[in-house]
């Protein structure tokens, strides 16, 4: 009965506020030309990935044992067949990279929801009990933070053994305490204010109050963090495929093609190069949304 | 002051604990027997692998395992190395300086570099200058470290030949390791041109190393320039018609360089997961590339030891960072930790 | 003190060096860091040529560049005819190596010999657990414990081998790098101070090099030996380049910063082959590689069934995309460099329609299978992932479907053992002490099903033949025997036998006199640098 008091204004206004919200939002974010060049990029390789099937000339698996290690099509001995020329095992380049973004998508996509659920359930308990549950709940943050994250990475999928889904296992627990840790500090410096107080008088239930009032007033932040760790996932989980711990041959992962292709570094430079440059332009595009998202959503930013 | 720092390092104690068991813990739960790597291909029959398990002590149960090892810890004692049989402090401190090092230039690369372009973008806010910086510092910050290394070596070793290809100097030149730095112990051996083909080898790692921490430099420098160029002292001293040098330099970069510093503090965890890439890439004999070597040997001495002393050091210089953060800005100490 | 004791000695040497312009240093890219000095605690061949082959001698040799048993510290030996004692005479005057940490008061004598081994076989001797987690894992690994019952010393210059059982092999297993003599009176001098792990640290040996400086992953200097007993070493200063990374390797090489490249990635063998100023000899590895069935298994029970998928497998093709040309086809079980090897046979054809027809006229048909392939690189089989690939896609031609499965290396060796292992298994074997005994017995015999036998497989004839040419001392019977041994596993297929690799070499071409070791090593006595 009283509940509704504090938490659900009348659903007109809140329609038309959001609304309001997200093109003031979109006022912010295209001011920013980056972010929204990073963004047209984003949506692009979200194309690729989604049509991979459709676009891709080849089986990013299929074996041309004819066709070892042919060079890009502008290059002396290149063929139309394969634009971006193939590897090793005569594999076509340009359908292992469109493949690829398929993987690094799914890696930053789990891995970031792995992170923010697990952090922002464990950031509010720790918050809202206070006492010991929190001081326990942080002393774990704190070790895992005492670790350079790669290297616990490393050491934790040398222990779950190494393949893809174990490496987005491990980056998801590194990056967890980021997480907890902005959750808990928005929970503190809310649960002081006013409305939580008033809505804590009126018999709001905890988890209630926790998801339904607190959380939406800290999104902002979380929000941030999730585009940034996006690109540190994909950076990490191809570090790791590049040290022989992350996705397996013959799965297109642009960190595991890499490391696969080291030895031909010298003579064949497209093998090295391309898969390279793919992580690159993909992280890049997200870190400029993520640059965009943050000056539109941090107002204290936005002024200046 | 002292009761911040006194509460610091009581946070520390629980946090070291942890520490312990983490890296013990891990190291525990690696599937893999070492003792059956060892065999290879040959093998070995089931008592001589019990005999050898008991010989390294895998046989006893994990809590008295435990207990042993962290005992040793106070004793210095971080047990032995599977594969070389030395003790593994001895084997980190060894490789420590070849690491810290390339750390250190790295991180002065960064600095240099990054707080250059961090005012000046700063400074010339808006400009083709400013935008151009700021993209690139968003490239070196999105790069793929290994992938730049590579890239940097079939440049400038492979086909400009500009730069020794790795290794931490030529090896023409011997002399022995009394810092353990190269820079260092190349002066002091007063061998000509040791010092030079030093640096020359260190030029690659660092660029590769302190990429991602110049970037970040850069940017944060940039908005830290920001908003003290736009506060009122700032104002004041430009209206005084102080020259525009003089205002940027000694009243805004002082205060900028605060947050910046703690920016700096904050990289040292990524320098060491840098590091492990880097020193891979280019045969570097560090402690990353150690820990990458012994997690793949299954040397679980050296990793557990690895592990601990990496954690101490990214605690102590956080807490040095925490603390000089406490002393400029007192607001800090009372606020929860 | 020590320290300082130290850093005195190595700049009187590194001014040494600088000013003698006529000193030839020979730079080695070594593949990787050595885990000590005392060669008889390892296994690893990166070891053993940072130890063994340039700092120590053994009773026996190989003469270098091939598998033959020469002379060594035994000036000469003899065998009892009940085949169980072996007498050896040790050649007088050799000299241990003199250096900063230790001048030898007397020359080579049986105490050294008796200690070098008895710290090995003696649970109760002094030197048995001398440093932390000694294992004497290649003693141990070539069953010495169960063979050699006693080392007595006889006179001065003469020590005696007692046996348990005859063993043809024996004598060549005293060639190998765990049957390096060490200096007794050394390890006294250690002993006395406390400080025995340094046996370890600070090798000393009757060798061509003498052991100078060690920087951990960096750099190992050694000298040359002057009153080296076979004459001192044509190089002054060895050097070893620790670079563990393949390119790097080559471009070190390409850049003149060492004169010789032990592993040479087979992408850039084109490169090398390429530059005038570059040599590339290559030689076949003591190694093979095989793809094992489980031959207790259905349908693998049936040889041929394992025939038929042997004819499925293009071995071209493999030794393209995975050896880059650095691999022979292999039809036997041992490498072509071991005596005995017999070329009289043929190897299966590579006939996929055969092959289909054969297994749909033993009754095959929609048959699964596992495939494991090795998490690590081994000279036999530089991607055994990618080797699995392919031979998936082989598979699939004639109708059978691979799943490829792999573990962590140690558990991948262990599971591998089992008897009832689902799956046929990648994996290989690189000799020990080139007898064919090494192979066929310890990879194919009945002793080693559910061990290192990963085919499982115990067959009645071929286990006679290689029991028989154990006991047999004389050489042309013995390989008779191995050559009858290699047809009956030609028929019976219980491997699909697939590679050898070949060892390509990298040096510059002002190196001369570098003989290829059949066993992996790399020996620089004899090795010159061309003006």
């Amino acid at each position: 009965m009283t509940d509704t008091v504090a938490t659900a204004p009348d659903m007109d206004t809140r329609k038309t506020g959001r609304l309001a919200l997200l093109s003031e939002f979109w006022s912010y974010f295209s001011e920013n030309r980056g972010a929204v060049v990073g963004l047209w990029f984003f949506v692009f390789i979200c194309l690729i990935a989604i049509f991979a099937g459709v676009i891709a000339p080849h089986s990013p698996t299929e074996q041309f044992r004819d066709a070892l290690l042919v060079p890009p099509v502008w290059q002396e001995g290149g063929s139309w067949d394969y634009i971006l020329g193939t590897d090793p095992v005569g594999r076509d380049m340009l359908s292992r990279l469109i493949y690829g973004s398929r993987f690094s998508l799914f890696i930053g996509i789990i891995v970031v929801s792995l992170a923010l659920a697990v952090g922002i359930a464990v950031g509010l308990f720790a918050g809202f009990m206070g006492g010991r549950a929190d001081t326990i709940i942080m002393r774990i943050m704190d070790i895992i933070l005492s670790f350079p994250s790669l290297l616990l990475a490393l050491a934790l999928v040398a222990i779950l053994g190494p393949s893809l889904i174990n490496a987005m296992i491990a980056i998801a627990i590194v990056q967890q305490p980021h997480y907890v840790r902005l959750t808990r500090a928005a929970v503190l410096t809310e649960r002081s204010k006013d409305y939580v107080t008033a809505a804590k008088v009126a018999g709001v239930r905890p988890l209630r109050l926790m998801f339904h009032t607190i959380l939406p007033n800290c999104l902002a932040p979380l929000i941030v963090q999730a585009a940034l760790s996006f690109s540190t996932a994909i950076l990490d989980a191809a570090a790791l495929g590049f040290l022989g711990m992350g996705a397996q041959p013959p799965t297109p992962e642009w960190g595991t093609m890499l490391a696969e292709a080291r030895e031909f570094i010298l003579r064949a430079w497209w093998v090295v190069t391309l898969p390279g440059i793919a992580i690159l332009m993909t992280v890049l595009a997200i870190n400029l949304m993520g640059d965009g998202l943050r000056d539109a959503l941090d107002p204290k930013l936005r002024r200046t | 002051m002292f009761f911040y720092f006194l509460r610091r390092f009581g946070v520390l104690v629980p946090t070291f604990f942890g520490v312990t068991i983490a890296s013990f813990a891990f190291i525990r739960l690696l599937p893999g027997d070492p003792v059956l790597l060892m065999a290879g291909e040959r093998g070995l029959t089931p008592e001589r692998h019990a005999e050898l398990l008991k010989q390294f002590g895998f046989d006893r149960p994990l809590w008295q395992q435990y207990l042993d090892y962290f005992f040793g810890i106070f004793q210095g004692d971080l047990g032995n190395s599977l594969v070389t049989k030395k003790p593994v402090l001895e084997e980190f401190f060894t490789l420590f300086p070849a690491t810290l090092e390339l750390s250190l230039c790295a991180i002065v690369f960064a600095m240099v570099f990054g707080i250059t372009a961090g005012v000046v973008a700063a400074v010339k806010r808006g400009s083709w200058f400013d935008q151009s910086i700021m993209g690139t510092a968003l490239v070196g910050y999105s790069m793929p470290i290994f992938w730049w290394g590579l890239l940097l070596i079939i440049l400038f070793s492979g086909i400009l030949k500009w730069t020794p290809v790795s290794g931490r100097i030529s090896l023409i030149y011997f002399f022995p390791q009394v810092t353990g730095f190269m820079l260092i112990d190349s002066l002091l051996s007063g061998q000509k041109g040791a010092f030079t083909s030093a640096v020359s080898h260190l030029i690659l790692p660092t660029i590769v190393l302190g990429t991602i921490p110049l970037a970040v430099i850069a940017r944060q420098t940039r908005s830290a320039m920001l908003e003290v160029l736009g506060e009122d002292y700032v104002r004041t001293a430009r209206a005084k018609g102080l020259a525009p040098s003089r205002v940027v330099g000694l009243h805004a970069l002082r205060n900028a360089l605060i947050p910046v510093i703690t920016t700096i503090g904050l990289q040292v965890g990524v320098l060491l997961g840098g590091a492990i890439l880097t020193e891979t890439i280019f045969s570097w004999p560090g402690v990353g590339k150690w820990m990458v070597d012994s997690i793949f040997r299954r040397d679980y001495p050296s990793v557990q030891g690895g592990l601990l002393l990496i954690a101490v050091i990214v605690m102590i210089v956080n807490l040095i960072v925490d603390l000089l953060y406490g002393l400029v800005n007192p607001k800090i100490r009372h606020t929860g930790g | 003190m020590r320290s300082t004791k130290l850093f005195l000695s190595a700049f009187v040497v590194s001014t040494m060096i600088t000013a003698g312009a006529n000193a030839t240093t020979f730079v080695y890219c070594s593949e990787g860091s050595p885990e000590g000095f005392d060669s008889a605690l390892y296994t690893a061949g990166t070891t053993f040529d940072a130890s063994s082959r340039n700092i120590y001698n053994r009773l026996v040799e190989f003469e270098p560049g091939t598998t033959k048993i020469i002379p060594g510290l035994a000036e000469s030996w003899s065998v009892s005819d009940d085949g169980l004692e072996y007498t050896f005479n040790l050649r007088e005057g050799v000299k241990f190596h003199t250096t900063d940490y230790f001048t030898p008061s007397r020359t080579l004598n049986a105490d050294d010999v008796v200690f070098s081994f008895k710290r090995q076989l003696d649970k109760e001797h002094p030197w048995h657990q001398y440093t932390a987690g000694t294992a004497w894992e290649y003693f141990n690994g070539m069953s010495m414990p169960d063979l050699l019952k006693d080392v007595v010393k006889v006179n001065d210059n003469t020590v005696k081998f007692v046996l348990n059982r005859q063993e043809a092999p024996m004598i060549a297993n005293l060639g190998m790098d765990f049957a390096s003599i060490l200096s007794k009176e050394y390890a006294d001098q250690l002993e006395a101070a406390g400080n025995k792990e340094d046996l370890n640290q600070k090798p000393v040996g009757t060798g061509p090099f003498k052991f100078q400086d060690y920087q951990k992953d960096a750099v190992i200097r050694y000298q040359a030996h002057e009153p080296y007993w076979r004459g001192k070493a044509a190089i002054d200063n060895l050097i070893f380049a620790i670079t563990p990374d393949a390119s790097v390797r080559h471009q070190r090489l390409a850049a003149g910063e060492c004169q010789l490249n032990p592993y040479p990635n087979p992408a850039d063998l084109d490169a090398i082959r390429a530059d005038a100023n570059l040599k590339l000899p290559e030689q076949e590895g003591l190694n093979v590689g095989y793809l094992a069935y489980n031959t207790q298994l259905a349908p693998f029970d049936n040889p041929k069934v394992r025939k038929a998928l042997n004819m499925a497998i293009n071995k071209q093709a493999i030794l393209d995309a995975v050896f880059q040309g650095a691999g022979k086809a292999a039809k036997n079980p041992i490498p072509p460099t071991i005596w005995s090897y017999n070329d009289a046979i043929t190897d299966d054809p590579y006939d996929p329609a055969a092959a289909k027809k054969m297994l749909a006229d033993e009754g095959v048909t929609g048959l699964k299978m596992k495939i494991w392939a090795m998490p690590v690189q081994r000279p036999y089989n530089p991607n055994a992932r990618r080797m699995a690939e392919l031979i998936q896609a082989d598979f699939k031609e004639v109708g059978v479907d691979v799943e490829i499965v792999s573990y962590e290396w140690g558990e991948y060796l262990k599971r591998s053992r089992e008897v009832e292992r689902d799956g046929a298994v990648l994996l290989g074997w690189t000799g020990d002490n080139g007898d064919p005994d090494n192979f066929l017995a310890v990879l194919l015999g009945c002793d080693a099903v559910g061990g290192s036998n990963r085919a499982q497989w115990c067959n009645d004839e071929f286990e006679a033949l290689i029991q028989k040419a154990k006991v047999v001392s004389d050489p042309a019977e013995r390989t008779k025997l191995y050559e009858e041994a290699q047809e009956v596993f030609k028929r019976e297929a219980p491997w699909a036998t697939i590679a050898h690799s070949v060892v390509f070499k990298a040096m510059n071409n002002n190196v001369e006199g570098f003989k290829i070791d059949p066993f992996g090593g790399h020996a620089f006595y004899g090795v010159d640098l061309k003006q």
